[in-house]
């Protein structure tokens, strides 16, 4: 390590002012920073901090993330495996999703973190870390068959307009992993959504080459529900690629098609427990998500006209992105309600609003989405409001003391 | 039985160099030196000249605003120096102590057969009126004003903070004629806040005030806290606040008819050797308590004051006038920590949970551990800040200058020390204190 900080310590004089390369100096700062803890001290204001700094907070979020990538990326290999009609270890399977989802994870990040430095060396200001989280996530809520160089159009898209344009990493209004999907979703409909690209059917790199078993059909299940012919969810069962009848188990262990990161409900579960442990995610807005899918569901069950309205709450929990989105999406602390009252109602109505869409909209059966970057635009207007109730009971003080 | 209120938010910083409750004696020093910028608000001019002779009391210099404020030189002596920085701004008041001190006599005085406008003007005349500071604005007490209520803090829960239990032991006579002082100056009430440890006679049985009893970690001793709970300031009134060692020295004034700003003066830090309680003159230097009692080989900050809203000093530096606490803890500039975001190392303290946590006394340096963000994680500041104020808006609305949000949401109640807290738990590693400052200054530019 001292020999790297001598190293270090020799080509800094290049970045800083005056040095040739000081066009570099948040790319140079960025490296340092991350490889050592700057020794800047307080000048003025408190004189010690705690170690609590961006870089932690969003390693935290990233190591919550792992767990579910990990079983994302092996549920890739396995699906793959299913389709060809292949029986394959355990580890083949994992490196084969492996291989199928790093691409994506590598194309995400330097799209991403490209356009971060070159933003920071314009403003010259030090890079911020924002995207270390939003590049894990976009790979992990898109399909995997999505061509790489749409994730890069759509990353470069969502980096530049969702948040550049306000100012960077913590003035952004709209998440930014989710408007990377946004833009997939509505340029590119094809590739997003249907029964066609949710398993990853050709090889990858050469491996895992095969065709695909007859009676296959890629349709995740909320896809099979939300187009079925079924007179009653009593006579509606969802099977699996090849036909198998799904249980809740796969549905909650996560071996069933869809998106990296949204299929396996207990490793989410796992990434909640250490957002939660930590600090770094807030479990009002996780758990009123649920209430407010959950009061969401009931009603419409008690109403239902069709299979999916009469579908029971557990399966809309454990389908789809909806954890993943209460657990990941909603707590993203800039685009969140940030007063504590307003993550109730912030989380309660992504809830509703994600239950509403996905019941209530053949065509696009999964609202989460949607649901939380509507209730981005609303979340300022929630704060508002809550905001305000102080404000008029410190007036209403002052009225009186006068 | 007194009120008792409970704060639950707030934070206990585990720090180590407490100091240890024993007196180790008296220290003065050839020069005392008066640093004007310590007196927020006013704009001083010079009462005296190089050269002139003081004794303890004689103005040194005053107001502008407020000619009838002058400031009392600690010491008698001789003025050697007059040091101004940029735009000829006074830096400080150098006066070089005779060998005994000489007093200003101003007379002993019974404060129960005093009007309110004589004890004004005793205060004023003595030179400590600066021990009086006021809500909003957090500067130094306007005299024309009339305060709605006067508050005094009789604790302190800042880290490493020195026990007023200890610093008023055999001071409770000087404590309640300063208390039946503020109670002739106001037509409110005195409030005095006290915390359940508090053994202090002169503060549990204290009279002519009403006494509250805060529970709760940092920062259930700010003034400002306290005042959130027991009757908040509105726009348009003014409050006076001061801490008790302070009305003591008040009350000196009054008993003992001259002015003696001695205080007991807690030397904490992890990097001091030997911690304890020394008797001390206000601008009295320090290095001869930090000889040979400081960790040696690394570079080292000297505070006047707690670590979180002290001042930085050199080794060289002198006692500031509100401080009663000086802390030594480590520089920090001359560690390289490799891979801080994944260090799971004991040595680092946070009061978040994305670090482990041991049930110990730290020793944190000066270090900012990060760089400066946008505010990124919420509800972080909230935690640490018990008032009905929602300091994230209020701190936002502050860089933004909109006069209007920021009376709306309760910058008249706060004062920078405030926000110390925030500021030592903020991810983004922002200089609250300083913004809170900043919009206190312009408003009053502003308002006045």
């Amino acid at each position: 390590m001292k020999a790297l900080k001598k190293c270090l310590d020799k080509i800094k004089p290049n970045f800083e002012k005056g040095g040739k390369l000081h066009w570099l100096h948040s790319t140079y700062d960025a490296f340092e920073s991350f490889l050592f803890v700057p020794n800047t001290t307080s000048k003025s204001g408190v004189h010690i901090h705690d170690a609590r700094d961006s870089k932690r907070t969003m390693i935290i979020v990233v190591l919550a993330l792992v767990p579910a990538l990990l079983v994302g990326i092996y549920n890739v290999g396995l699906q793959h495996y299913m389709a060809i009609g292949q029986d394959v270890t355990f580890l083949t399977r994992f490196f084969y999703g492996f291989l199928s989802v790093l691409p994506q994870i590598v194309v995400s990040y330097v799209v991403g973190l490209g356009i971060e430095f070159a933003m920071a060396q314009m403003k010259k200001e030090e890079v911020a870390e924002g995207f270390l989280v939003t590049g894990m996530l976009i790979p992990m809520i898109v399909p995997v068959d999505t061509p790489l160089w749409m994730i890069a159009a759509a990353t470069a898209f969502a980096v530049v307009f969702a948040k550049e344009v306000f100012g960077g990493t913590g003035y952004n209004i709209f998440n930014v992993a989710l408007i990377t999907r946004a833009f997939l979703f509505f340029s590119y409909p094809s590739k997003m959504s249907g029964d066609q690209v949710w398993v990853r059917t050709a090889g990858t790199f050469g491996m895992g080459n095969g065709t695909v078993v007859d009676g296959y059909s890629g349709a995740t299940p909320l896809g099979q529900i939300a187009t079925t012919d079924a007179g009653g969810f009593a006579e509606f069962t969802f099977h699996g690629i090849t036909g198998q009848p799904l249980s809740l188990s796969d549905m909650f262990l996560g071996f069933i098609p869809g998106s990296v990161g949204e299929v396996s409900t207990v490793a989410i579960l796992l990434g909640a427990v250490i957002l939660i442990a930590t600090g770094m995610g807030s479990w009002k807005t996780m758990l009123s998500v649920f209430l407010g899918g959950f009061a969401a569901v009931l009603l419409v069950n008690l109403f239902a006209q069709n299979v999916i309205m009469e579908m029971p709450v557990y399966y809309h929990f454990l389908l789809g992105g909806f954890a993943f989105g209460a657990v990941f999406m909603a707590t993203d602390p800039v685009t969140s309600a940030r007063t504590e009252k307003g993550k109730w109602i912030y989380g309660f109505l992504i809830g509703l609003i994600a239950v509403t869409i996905r019941v209530f909209n053949p065509g696009y059966p999964e609202g989460m989405m949607l649901a939380i970057l509507l209730m981005n635009a609303f979340a300022p207007l929630i704060d508002f409001y809550v905001i305000d109730a102080n404000i008029k009971r410190r007036m209403k003080r002052t009225a009186i003391a006068k | 039985m007194a009120n008792r209120i409970k704060i639950k938010k707030g934070l206990r910083i585990p720090l180590l160099g407490e100091a240890e409750e024993t007196l180790r004696g008296r220290v003065t020093s050839e020069y005392v030196r008066i640093c004007p910028e310590d007196f927020h608000g006013i704009t001083p001019k010079l009462a005296v000249k190089v050269d002139d002779a003081v004794k303890a009391g004689t103005p040194l210099f005053f107001d502008k605003n407020h000619p009838e404020m002058v400031f009392a030189s600690p010491v008698s002596g001789v003025v050697t120096a007059v040091e101004r920085g940029e735009k000829r701004r006074i830096l400080y008041i150098e006066v070089k102590a005779g060998s005994a001190i000489q007093y200003e006599d101003f007379g002993k005085k019974e404060v129960a057969s005093l009007s309110a406008a004589e004890v004004k003007k005793s205060i004023l005349d003595a030179g400590i009126w600066f021990l009086i500071k006021q809500r909003p604005y957090d500067v130094v007490a306007a005299p024309g004003k009339e305060p709605r209520d006067i508050f005094v803090t009789g604790f302190d829960t800042a880290p490493l903070a020195p026990s007023a239990d200890f610093i008023l032991n055999g001071h409770e006579a000087d404590l309640q004629a300063g208390l039946d002082a503020l109670a002739k100056l106001t037509t409110g009430k005195v409030y005095l806040s006290v915390s359940p440890k508090t053994t202090n006679k002169g503060l549990r049985e204290a009279k002519n005030v009403v006494i509250t009893e805060f529970d709760g970690p940092h920062p259930a001793g700010n003034i400002g806290v306290q005042i959130n709970h027991i009757k908040p300031v509105n726009r348009g009134e003014t409050v006076w606040t001061l801490n008790a060692p302070d009305v003591a020295l008040i009350g000196r004034l009054f008993n003992r008819g001259i002015v003696d700003l001695t205080r007991t003066v807690a030397l904490t830090g992890s990097e001091v050797k030997q911690t304890g309680y020394y008797q001390m003159l206000i601008g009295t230097e320090l290095k001869s308590i930090f000889k040979e009692n400081v960790t040696e080989g690394i570079s080292l900050r000297y505070i006047s004051g707690n670590p979180l809203t002290g001042r930085k000093i050199d080794a060289g530096g002198v006692l500031r006038a509100y401080d009663g606490q000086v802390t030594v803890i480590p520089e920090g500039d001359d560690v390289h920590e490799a891979f801080g975001w994944a260090s799971l190392s004991p040595k680092r303290y946070s009061a978040g949970c994305t670090y482990p946590t041991y049930n110990k006394n730290y020793r944190l340096d000066a270090r900012l551990l990060g760089g400066p963000r946008a505010i990124i994680v919420s509800n972080e500041y909230d935690k640490v800040f018990p008032m009905d104020i929602y300091p994230e808006q209020l701190i936002k609305s502050i860089i933004a200058f909109n006069i209007d949000k920021m009376e709306q949401l309760g910058i008249y109640e706060v004062a920078p020390e405030d926000f110390a807290l925030c500021e030592f738990v903020d991810t983004s590693k922002l200089q609250l204190q300083r913004i809170v400052r900043m919009g206190l200054d312009m408003l009053r530019k502003e308002m006045e």
